[in-house]
């Protein structure tokens, strides 16, 4: 059974490594979209240090909605998503494969990436710890949302923009838990209760989406 | 036994749709009927009958339509929620039919109670709109409903989209009381419930009477409206069905 699950995020990270602009685009996209910022906004110090870290958030969470796209696109179209709801294991397990491949190959570079552009807007170095704990408890949660919706949507033409519909709402409370954190820290306070209800929201998009991704799949596989 | 195969058979018999559109059609003048009297009695005592409030003047009134949308907005995606479990476990098509004919009309409760909040805002706390909880997730909920209608729209076969829309409706119910709760923590400005205290409801009872009754109105309104779209909806989807021919030939 779990054999079957390290097959297939083997599987998946070694198509992304043999096609890197897969792993490239979406840190393009960021790093591009929080330039634009201090472009749009004026070399002000105090006021971009103060938005960075919304600033940074909200542009993860557009590059993660982009990126995922590639999730089951590509599976869905040459009918090995098909053959994965014939296997043994459930599909609900391998699902989860499928996204923890994805996270490593979109969000991890994309926290790797984070600290250059913070220092670029300015954020204290307090700030930007905090800033990558939050990127690390929530990009996989956005990661499994957004699975959810692309699993929805992955048989439409027009897609792109019914998903951001769907899951951009759902996204929300990260949002809002990861820049009351960063706040708090500003502040001089403790996050925990912030990171807290991060790691809670985690560990429940874990554990609840894979069924429903699985079911969303077979319907889209209808 | 025989009460549960009863049960039973009356709940596949409402299932379906040839019995569903007779019922209905019984019911819906007994149902409007109703609906315009608690309205107009409702309508009379909140605007005209209640006392003006100490605080608020006469611009509180508007909590007789706001209110009720508000709880409405909630209701109808529960009710949608439900109906597409029942859809996705039982496959039954009255229940998908319900589950979709519902997200137009909760739109439309939620877009209400946005508009009339926007309205009592602006005399209340002298700005169009804040950034506040409650307004917040009411607008995320109108969100919510909008995905629901795009992603309906957007696939061809109308079982599938059903099954597609009855996912999201599930994964839009465990996700509310995150987004509620998360956004209540995030700011809050909007006075808080008056209503549902456990005590003593804090508002006066010429003030909660109209505002109960207007209650069960949008509640009968809602109810009304359902069972015209789904009507409408079954009669397009069974147009080649026998006893759709044998009701046209009958009129």
């Amino acid at each position: 059974m779990f054999n079957a699950w390290v097959q297939i995020f083997k599987r998946d990270l070694l198509i992304a490594f043999r096609r890197r602009s897969e792993i490239i685009h979406p840190i393009i996209f960021f790093v591009m979209v929080i330039s634009l910022f201090p472009l749009a906004i004026g070399d002000d110090k105090v006021l971009l240090q103060k938005i960075a870290p919304a600033i940074i958030w909200v542009t993860a969470l557009l590059a993660t909605m982009l990126s995922l796209d590639n999730l089951f696109r590509t599976d869905f179209e040459d009918g090995s998503l098909e053959q994965m709801t014939m296997l043994k294991t459930p599909l609900s397990l391998l699902v989860t494969a499928k996204i923890a491949a994805h996270w490593f190959i979109t969000g991890l570079p994309l926290i790797l990436i984070t600290p250059l552009l913070a220092v670029l807007l300015y954020m204290p170095s307090e700030s930007i710890s905090m800033l990558l704990l939050t990127l690390l408890l929530g990009t996989p949660t956005l990661s499994i949302i957004g699975a959810v919706g692309i699993a929805l949507t992955v048989g439409l033409r027009q897609g792109g923009v019914i998903l951001s519909l769907l899951i951009l709402p759902l996204y929300i409370p990260v949002l809002i838990f990861a820049t009351l954190a960063l706040q708090n820290v500003e502040q001089g306070f403790s996050a925990e209760a912030q990171l807290a209800m991060m790691l809670a929201i985690l560990v429940l998009a874990i554990t609840l989406s894979p069924f429903a991704i699985a079911a969303a799949l077979k319907v889209s596989l209808n | 036994m025989n009460i549960f195969a009863s049960i039973t058979r009356l709940y596949h018999q409402f299932a379906s749709p040839p019995y569903f559109y007779r019922i209905s059609g019984l019911w819906l003048p007994y149902i409007m009927g109703l609906c315009a009297l608690l309205f107009a009695y409702g309508l009379y005592s909140g605007l005209i009958l209640a006392p003006i409030d100490y605080e608020q003047g006469e611009a509180y009134r508007i909590i007789f339509v706001h209110v009720p949308a508000a709880w409405m907005s909630m209701f109808v995606y529960m009710v949608m929620a439900a109906t597409g479990a029942i859809a996705l476990v039982w496959r039954l098509k009255l229940a998908e039919i319900v589950m979709i004919s519902c997200a137009p009309i909760g739109a439309s409760f939620t877009f209400l109670a946005l508009a009339t909040g926007s309205i009592w805002g602006k005399p209340m706390w002298n700005t169009w709109w804040v950034w506040d909880a409650r307004l917040t997730s009411e607008l995320l909920l109108l969100f919510l409903y909008l995905g629901v209608m795009a992603l309906y729209n957007a696939i061809e076969d109308r079982r599938t989209a059903a099954r597609a829309v009855a996912i999201l409706a599930l994964v839009g119910v465990v996700n509310i009381p995150i987004i509620h709760y998360s956004v209540e923590w995030w700011n809050t400005l909007h006075q808080g419930p008056t209503v549902t205290k456990f005590d003593k409801p804090s508002i006066h009872l010429s003030m909660l009477i109209p505002l109960l009754v207007m209650a069960v109105a949008f509640k009968l309104f809602f109810i009304g409206s359902l069972f015209m779209r789904v009507r409408t909806e079954l009669l397009k989807r069974e147009q080649n069905s026998k006893w759709v021919s044998a009701l046209l030939e009958s009129k």
